[in-house]
């Protein structure tokens, strides 16, 4: 782990600037490599989408941002992961703040069994937040998700009631109302028809003035028209990462052409 | 196909037509029988009265009493361990942990031990050892613990329903999606929160039908609780935790085995087993029911 002895002490502003960075990340399963050594940031202001196929080690780089790759004890990390420059991995950073403040959706919604009020309030609920400010900041988050107007009247229903698009949003909404620094995205809209894809994509654009948004995808479709900058990771490796268009249209790579051209993958 | 298979087919076909038909014979005999000479001396005097005249007359009450008693006693003492357990194994210990094999292995062997052994078990352990060492601590080592004694048959039966408890709720606990706990963990929920707050709602179905499954177990036990604290005959309702008790199955044996006049306890003797029998058919079919009720919310959630 490297310690930036400048940063060491928890300073609220420092975390505010929403920049996550890895360094020479690496992970092992079984002794088989399946990051070897990524060097990536994102900012606040920006989308950044990470494409590449199966295998490539995409959703792995995802969970270490947030340490949920920890959860199977079979993975071994190493490198470091900065937040606002200090180490999630850190002794200091307790796990469980680290995940509120780096939310995550995953590729199949997932509501709790709960209500839809249920779901939302449950990270709040953990801990910390005081009641009354509940309802505002699920409002706010709704709102921010797209989902509002459509669940203002359904709130005590079971989650389970809504529609697989409006789950996601849901799901999208649940990470919101903890006001994280950073939102880890993990092929969202890979069940979704094209109406519910758009309406989360419309949903990140608005989002990412306040959260730095990573959005993991298998649509090079949805990197090319959703993101500002766009990272083409292959067998464990970031190959490039620039800006959406230079990349698209220029690529420096090769391999990161043939990916974005459909030649394999 | 040849001659000779087609009459060995309808042969063997035949013979496992009969096998069927045996067990199906041997349950309505038993279940006949017992509904033949039993229905008749059920009443509400049978149901609420203690027995008199040596066993031939009266009722049951005091070993319908002390049969609930205990297992109200066997649950409090064998679903926070059962649970525990579980949780313990599936929830918190290492996946492919040396020890988790050996404490599963010690569960199934649990589950075979012959009752009676777990009797012997109790007697010695907790009302020589355990309720001994209470009494010299306590009560100076006047008599109060070191004797057969409800709460100690109690536990001895929670031993031997502990299996059926950690079984249920693991399978419980199997049944919840992985999604669920990683959403959990995903808004900063910690282990415990994600387990109280998601894991534990989710597994009380499961965790019920094997709290039941127990108690239709432990209230059909007569070995556990022979030594352990079940007494031939008790005008009174044991009120205290050290007090001996009636039991609906050490009643079936007594009357069976010890009765001075075994043809004038006859008809209660059948009563008895009816009543006992109805007992855990009914827990056993709300345990089923339950079950199947878990299922089908399981599968409408995937």
């Amino acid at each position: 782990m490297i310690d930036e002895p400048q940063n060491a002490r928890p300073g609220e502003k420092a975390e505010e600037d929403g920049s996550i960075r890895s360094e020479a990340l690496q992970v092992r399963h079984a002794g088989r490599q399946i990051l070897k050594g990524i060097t990536l940031a994102a900012r606040r202001g920006e989308i950044l989408s990470i494409i590449g196929p199966a295998g490539a080690g995409k959703t792995t780089f995802l969970r270490c941002l947030n340490r949920m790759l920890e959860l199977d004890t079979a993975f071994e990390i190493t490198g470091d992961v900065l937040l606002g420059g200090r180490s999630i991995y850190s002794r200091d950073m307790p796990v469980a703040e680290v995940r509120r403040r780096v939310g995550m959706v995953f590729s199949i919604p997932v509501p709790l069994p709960l209500t839809v009020y249920g779901n939302l309030a449950f990270g709040p609920s953990l801990g910390g937040a005081t009641r009354d400010s509940w309802d505002e900041k699920i409002e706010a988050a709704l709102r921010a998700a797209h989902l509002w107007d459509e669940v203002k009247d359904r709130l005590q229903e079971p989650a389970r009631n809504l529609s697989g698009g409006q789950q996601q949003r849901l799901c999208l909404a649940r990470a919101l109302v903890l006001r994280p620094s950073v939102l880890l995205l993990d092929e969202p809209c890979s069940g979704l028809d094209p109406v519910s894809t758009a309406r989360i994509e419309e949903a990140l654009q608005q989002l990412k003035k306040d959260v730095t948004v990573i959005l993991v995808t298998n649509n090079v479709k949805q990197a090319a028209r959703a993101s500002d900058r766009t990272a083409f990771f292959l067998f464990g490796e970031l190959i490039e990462v620039d800006r959406t268009e230079s990349l698209f249209t220029t690529p420096r790579d090769r391999r990161t052409a043939d990916y974005i051209s459909g030649r394999f993958g | 196909m040849s001659k000779g298979t087609g009459i060995g087919g309808t042969f063997m076909v035949s013979m496992m037509a009969l096998a069927c038909a045996v067990i199906v014979a041997m349950v309505a005999i038993i279940i006949g029988n017992i509904l033949l000479h039993g229905a008749g001396g059920i009443s509400w005097e049978f149901l609420s009265r203690a027995p008199e005249a040596g066993m031939t007359r009266g009722g049951i009450f005091p070993a319908i009493f002390g049969t609930a008693a205990l297992v109200i006693l066997m649950t409090i003492a064998v679903i926070p361990l059962g649970v525990a357990t579980a949780v313990y194994m599936h929830e918190y210990a290492p996946k492919r942990s040396r020890m988790i094999g050996l404490v599963r292995l010690a569960i199934q062997n649990l589950a075979g031990v012959p009752a009676i052994v777990f009797g012997l078990f109790g007697y010695v352990f907790f009302t020589k050892f355990v309720g001994a060492a209470i009494d010299r601590g306590l009560y100076g080592g006047e008599l109060v613990y070191g004797q057969p004694a409800i709460v100690w048959a109690a536990l001895t039966m929670a031993l031997l329903t502990l299996p059926t408890v950690v079984v249920a709720t693991e399978e419980a606990l199997r049944a919840i999606p992985q999604s669920y706990r990683e959403a959990a963990y995903a808004l900063g929920a910690t282990r415990w929160q994600m387990i109280r707050r998601v894991v534990l709602p989710q597994a009380t179905g499961g965790i019920l039908t094997g709290g039941i499954l127990a108690v239709s177990r432990g209230s059909g036990e007569v070995a556990p609780v022979m030594f352990t604290g079940a007494a031939y005959f008790l005008p009174e309702l044991p009120r205290r935790l050290h007090d001996q008790f009636m039991e609906l199955g050490y009643h079936v044996y007594v009357m069976t085995t010890q009765s001075i006049d075994v043809e004038a306890t006859k008809p209660v003797l059948y009563s008895t087993v009816l009543v006992l029998l109805m007992l855990t058919f009914l827990l056993n079919f709300t345990a089923i029911m339950i079950r199947s009720r878990i299922r089908r919310r399981l599968r409408h959630d995937r």
